[in-house]
């Protein structure tokens, strides 16, 4: 690992400030869960972090806490994935945001690691993540994964890059109609979190669509309509602790027995969080029922263009998706 | 033992001033997971890239080690401290050998900057008990044999010892299920797993298991 300097400004316009001056070398660093691992590989060698948890006053409050007004829930970009997963009064109109908090990496991991360092963490994919290997990703004319060992690839929305998405907050927050507030010296911002992400056929080597010095400060949970109930589904190839080979997080509201405004989102199945308005058009005002959500997983899944050795993804996340329904539908109980 | 859960009443008891319809909830005053990397307005904004001094509290005791803003807290622990219990295996927090408690709660030493814990309390395996006076939770391990070639006990010991804080007096409630999450992030290659589950039970007051209900 490289020397760097550890940067501790207290204020968020002198932290982006500090940043937006020399992208190339300075980044922000939260949890530094993603950063510490790039760094070790020699992935990435800044030499300034700019450590987000200086800031302070009301600014560095609203970054470390969880706040509602109105119904809706604003939830601060450094608050970890522990304090996300405990946090009960969320219930069970957004289920999907505490599971799929409480999903993530291990008990340890999860003291550090931050929501929005969870959204912004690069992809593990194996080629990227080799020092030695210059992949599209990384500057270079191929991605390695299309004719190599892509079992964890992408099976929907790939190319030119064929990495999955590695956030698992992202699904359920795309699921939830997230909005993104973002800082930097020019002012604030909002934005739909679907629009936060961006496919590969905009920029290879990034995943995000933020400017340098641009500063994640809260994701907001919109108001939760009546009857509204989420549902958060994934597979490991280890039951304990592992990255997930499929997600699948469905928001809905039931009203006389019918699904209505809802939201169905997959994880590592693409570049981005991947919603399915295919599955949703099946399923909006539907009654729910066993076969409805076959019907749905097939929709969800018409597209998919497994490579070589992913094709096991289909099924599996079809299967996800029909748990996460019965669960979010309560047709499971 | 205040539980460091995040509830809501924990997350208002530290608002203060805020207001009721934006009532900024910050979290729980025992929980410091996400707390100011800095607390003093008059630390130096620049620390490093050379040596600079770090202090804490280390298994109860001031602790003050000069590092470059690089070392871990694993690093700075076992080669500037000799503190050795916390093991260095993965690196990358994959394995939790190096899990030690930072203000109550676990976290991968290998994971962390030594200046991340500026002011804060760290426990290693040191200060749970050691040598002849054992902690009941080390004592229920001999007994139950949860250890094998013992690389994974002293990061098991620490998440598990984080479990039992947390539960507080709560501890006959304690399940199974529970303790294999606390410790999924502590991989054990001899395959420990059921024992340290039966241990934790035990020491928490927990109905003992059949062997049965312990074995995955």
């Amino acid at each position: 690992m490289n020397r760097f300097t550890l940067v501790r400004l207290p204020t968020l316009q002198a932290a982006s400030e500090r940043v937006a001056k020399a992208p190339k070398t300075r980044r922000f660093r939260a949890g530094g869960i993603d950063l510490l691992d790039l760094l070790k590989e020699g992935l990435d060698a800044p030499d300034e972090l700019v450590e987000l948890r200086a800031i302070g006053g009301s600014a560095g409050e609203a970054m470390r806490g969880i706040t509602t007004k109105d119904g809706a829930w604003s939830i601060g970009a450094l608050v970890t994935l522990a304090q996300l997963a405990e946090f009960e009064d969320l219930g069970t109109a957004f289920a999907a945001v505490r599971d799929a908090a409480g999903s993530a990496a291990t008990p340890g991991i999860r003291n550090a690691a931050t929501l929005a360092g969870n959204l912004l963490q690069r992809p593990r994919c194996w080629y990227y993540r080799h020092v030695d290997l210059e992949c599209l990703k990384k500057g270079g004319s191929q991605c390695f994964a299309l004719t190599g060992d892509n079992r964890y690839h992408a099976i929907l929305g790939g190319g030119p890059s064929f990495i999955v998405h590695p956030s698992t907050l992202a699904v359920a927050l795309l699921a939830h109609d997230a909005t993104v507030a973002i800082t930097n010296a020019k002012g604030e911002r909002t934005l739909p979190i679907a629009e936060l992400f961006a496919l590969p056929t905009v920029d290879p080597e990034r995943e995000h669509t933020l400017a340098s010095g641009d500063v994640i400060t809260a994701l907001t949970l919109p108001k939760a309509g009546a009857g509204q109930r989420s549902a958060y589904a994934t597979a490991k190839e280890k039951a304990s602790h592992d990255w997930p080979l499929g997600e699948a997080a469905v928001r809905c509201r039931i009203v006389d027995g019918k699904m209505l405004d809802v939201r169905v989102a997959l994880g590592h199945v693409a570049p981005i969080p991947w919603r399915s308005q295919e599955a949703e058009g099946v399923l909006e005002g539907a009654t729910p029922s066993a076969e409805l959500f076959v019907k749905a997983a097939g929709a969800a899944l018409a597209k998919a263009k497994p490579l070589d050795h992913n094709g096991y993804k289909i099924p599996l996340v079809a299967g996800l998706l029909r748990d996460a329904l019965h669960r979010v539908t309560g047709l499971a109980e | 033992m205040t539980s460091p859960t995040l509830t809501r009443r924990g997350l208002l008891r530290g608002a203060g001033t805020a207001s009721v319809l934006a009532s900024c909830a910050k979290p729980n005053a025992d929980d410091a997971s996400n707390a100011p990397a800095v607390s003093d307005a008059t630390a130096p904004a620049e620390i490093g890239p050379g040596a600079v001094s770090v202090a804490f509290n280390l298994n109860g005791k001031p602790a003050t080690v000069q590092v470059e803003p690089r070392v871990t807290l694993l690093d700075a622990l076992r080669i500037d401290l000799g503190v050795t219990g916390p093991k260095l295996v993965c690196d990358r927090g994959a394995c939790g050998a190096c899990t030690v408690l930072v203000d109550g709660r676990p976290r991968n030493a290998c994971m962390m900057l030594a200046h991340d814990v500026a002011g804060a309390n760290v426990t290693t395996i040191e200060g749970l008990g050691a040598g002849d006076s054992p902690s009941a939770l080390q004592a229920a391990f001999v007994r139950h044999d949860a250890l094998q070639c013992g690389f994974c006990t002293s990061g098991m010991l620490t998440s598990c010892a984080a479990l039992l804080q947390r539960i507080g007096p709560n501890g006959a409630k304690l399940t199974a299920q529970t303790v294999r999450e606390a410790i999924s992030g502590n991989l054990c290659r001899c395959g420990t797993y059921p024992h340290v589950v039966a241990a934790v039970l035990e020491v928490a007051g927990a109905t003992p298991l059949s062997k049965a209900a312990v074995t995955p």
